[in-house]
């Protein structure tokens, strides 16, 4: 599924770069669960960037699917995030003045879907987080746990190859953080391949694997116990 | 290309983001406001100047005679020339092919009465040339005619206001009116855009006059138009050349200023079409002052509502949103909200105009309005604006990497 072979990245900071990832090797399979661990400055972040198709490495090879990703331009990196890619943020993202339907659609519209059929598979994934009953809603009519719900109906509404997530649970409370971890697990479940930066260990424990990332470098590599979301809940 | 979702889009952008939405429309309304009031008093400006020389022709010389100021060829100072029949005849022969329209003009004063009503008038005796040369226009009935010349008759030709004044309610035409004690039949009502004054004057024929006062063959002035082909500087050697003849006629001294007066209103003419380009000037510097301060003004706001929006922009270019898509919804969001906000201003100035227009007349503002040329014209460029306006910041905010824009904060 995502192949990452001696990935380098720095950022100019005044006269000097800072390297912020030195040569990370990293293979992901289809319906794998990880999670990307490390301390604030461990390149965590830009790592998942990367992956996203926000920021390009300096250096390395990422593969995608068997799709070489490098050297896109704008439009082609619009295509493929639109296809292969959905991601979830930690301040969920939502456009503010568009009710949680239309959020959802959003991705739909730009894969140049019908409105009809847009709003038909929008409320779909929204029943799937359990919010039809919230479809009218505009973000801040919301709570915490229901915004991130509606931000995995829209990651999930353009059928992704791959989820990304971003500390999903870093803006929640502990409750609604296993909640929205239940839903993710049962996403990984169902068999999509998933992503998460997360610097809780909790949460790290969720997921079938964890990558422990420390100063640009991969220190450790391994499979887990998954804990599953739902007996805490 | 009309893509419906694209469009629906705007419209949720614009609608959502009222404040914002009306605070950059109310910009544009505002600079087309002034840019639309500021050409409607400039019109209104040189409608006054057009109106104050539309009274007599503008090709027209005027030729006066007074005493003379310096002694010439055996005769004393203070001689007073006086233009006769024969002056007048002499003038029309001699420059035959260069003259349009000419009349001769002796000026009395009467009382006039017409049952109980009566008033004072200026009265002019003229030849049916006059007609053109004052721009009179007939009413009812007609103009004095070399008919009434040949025989002296007597009758009159008067203003519309003298017909309201002595005849009230009822028609003057036809009717007969007392001149300083003698009658004359009406036989022609005219109006004159002069304003009221020359539309209190009364026309009798030149030769009735000369019978009746006095007996003798007089003139006070004779007034002639020019073949309008003749350029200004024709027109002026023109005018010389009628002086320098006529005061070898009256064997008056080529210095002499007094005797023989030719005022020439091509000088005029060519003073004021030359403040009419420079007022012209001064309206369009104002005017495209204003809408580029709009402009830039729109502009700013637009670079504002972009920085606004950079969040919202770079979920969009997450969610797959290709640069073209961005760069149309912020430039069409901007031409939308220009056009429609600058039509606004326009309607409201066009109103306020209409409003305050009538009132404005003794300001020398007469009938301030725009075109439908500069509201067509205006509405373009309106459009233009707001695709100049809103094409640097669509192009910055299609630019927007998505990480930054989505970093959190």
């Amino acid at each position: 599924m995502l192949k990452i072979h001696q990935l380098h990245k720095s950022y100019p900071i005044g006269d000097s770069s800072l390297h912020v990832l030195k040569g990370i090797d990293l293979n992901v399979e289809d319906g794998e669960m990880v999670a990307i661990m490390g301390s604030s400055g461990s390149g965590k972040s830009t790592l998942l960037n990367i992956i996203g198709m926000l920021d390009e490495a300096d250096s390395g090879d990422y593969i995608l699917d068997g799709l070489p990703i490098k050297n896109l331009t704008e439009k082609k990196a619009a295509v493929y995030r639109n296809k292969f890619l959905g991601f979830i943020f930690q301040s969920f993202n939502l456009i503010n003045y568009k009710n949680a339907l239309e959020n959802v659609a959003l991705p739909l519209y730009y894969q140049g879907m019908k409105r009809k059929e847009r709003q038909e598979k929008a409320l779909f994934h929204l029943g799937k987080v359990g919010l039809t009953d919230w479809a009218k809603h505009l973000p801040k009519e919301l709570s915490g746990g229901q915004k991130q719900r509606v931000a995995i109906a829209r990651a999930l509404a353009a059928n992704p190859k791959l989820l990304l997530a971003d500390e999903p649970t870093g803006a929640l409370d502990s409750a609604t953080s296993h909640e929205i971890m239940a839903f993710i697990q049962q996403l990984n479940d169902e068999g999509k391949t998933i992503l998460m930066v997360t610097h809780e260990e909790d949460i790290a424990n969720m997921c079938k694997r964890i990558v422990r990332l420390k100063d640009g470098v991969i220190m450790e590599d391994e499979k887990v116990n998954q804990v599953r979301a739902q007996e805490h809940v | 290309m009309f893509d419906i979702d694209l469009w629906r889009e705007i419209f949720q952008s614009i609608n959502k983001n009222r404040t914002r939405s009306l605070l950059s429309g109310f910009t544009v309304a505002f600079a087309i406001l002034l840019f639309t009031i500021l050409f409607g008093i400039a019109n209104g400006l040189q409608n006054t100047f057009a109106e104050a020389f539309v009274d007599d022709a503008n090709n027209a010389i005027f030729i006066n005679s007074g005493r003379t100021t310096k002694a010439h060829k055996g005769n004393q100072v203070g001689r007073q020339i006086q233009f006769k029949n024969e002056d007048f005849d002499y003038v029309k022969d001699e420059f035959d092919e260069k003259i349009e329209f000419i009349t001769a003009r002796i000026y009395k004063n009467f009382q006039a009465s017409f049952r109980g009503e009566q008033n004072v008038y200026d009265v002019r005796a003229v030849h049916p040339d006059h007609q053109f040369l004052e721009k009179t226009k007939i009413k009812e009935g007609r103009y004095i005619n070399q008919n009434d010349l040949n025989n002296k008759t007597k009758v009159v030709v008067i203003g519309r206001l003298v017909e309201d004044d002595l005849f009230l309610k009822t028609t003057a035409l036809g009717k007969y009116l007392n001149l300083g004690g003698i009658q004359f039949k009406v036989v022609g009502i005219f109006t004159d855009d002069g304003g009221d004054n020359e539309e209190r004057k009364i026309y009798i024929p030149v030769s009735t006059a000369q019978y009746l006062y006095g007996n003798n063959d007089y003139l006070d002035q004779i007034n002639l138009t020019y073949n309008p082909e003749l350029n200004y500087d024709q027109a002026l050697a023109f005018s010389t050349l009628i002086t320098k003849k006529l005061k070898n006629r009256f064997s008056v001294a080529r210095s002499d200023q007094r005797a023989i007066r030719v005022r020439n209103m091509a000088e005029g003419t060519k003073a004021v079409s030359q403040m009419t380009v420079g007022l012209t000037f001064i309206i369009l510097v104002i005017g495209f002052g204003t809408l580029i301060a709009g402009i830039v003004g729109i502009s700013n706001i637009m670079i504002f509502i972009v920085k606004e929006r950079t969040k919202e922009i770079g979920i969009r270019k997450a969610l797959g949103a290709s640069p073209k898509s961005i760069v149309s919804i912020i430039l069409i969001e901007s031409i939308i909200i220009t056009a429609i906000a600058g039509y606004v201003g326009l309607l409201i100035g066009v109103g306020v105009l209409e409003l305050v227009g009538p009132s404005l007349k003794e300001y020398f503002i007469k009938d301030p309005g725009v075109g439908n040329g500069l509201v067509i014209g205006a509405t373009l460029t309106l459009i233009i604006a707001g695709a100049i306006a809103g094409y640097i910041p669509a192009k910055k905010a299609s630019q927007i990497k998505p990480i930054i824009a989505l970093r959190n904060d």
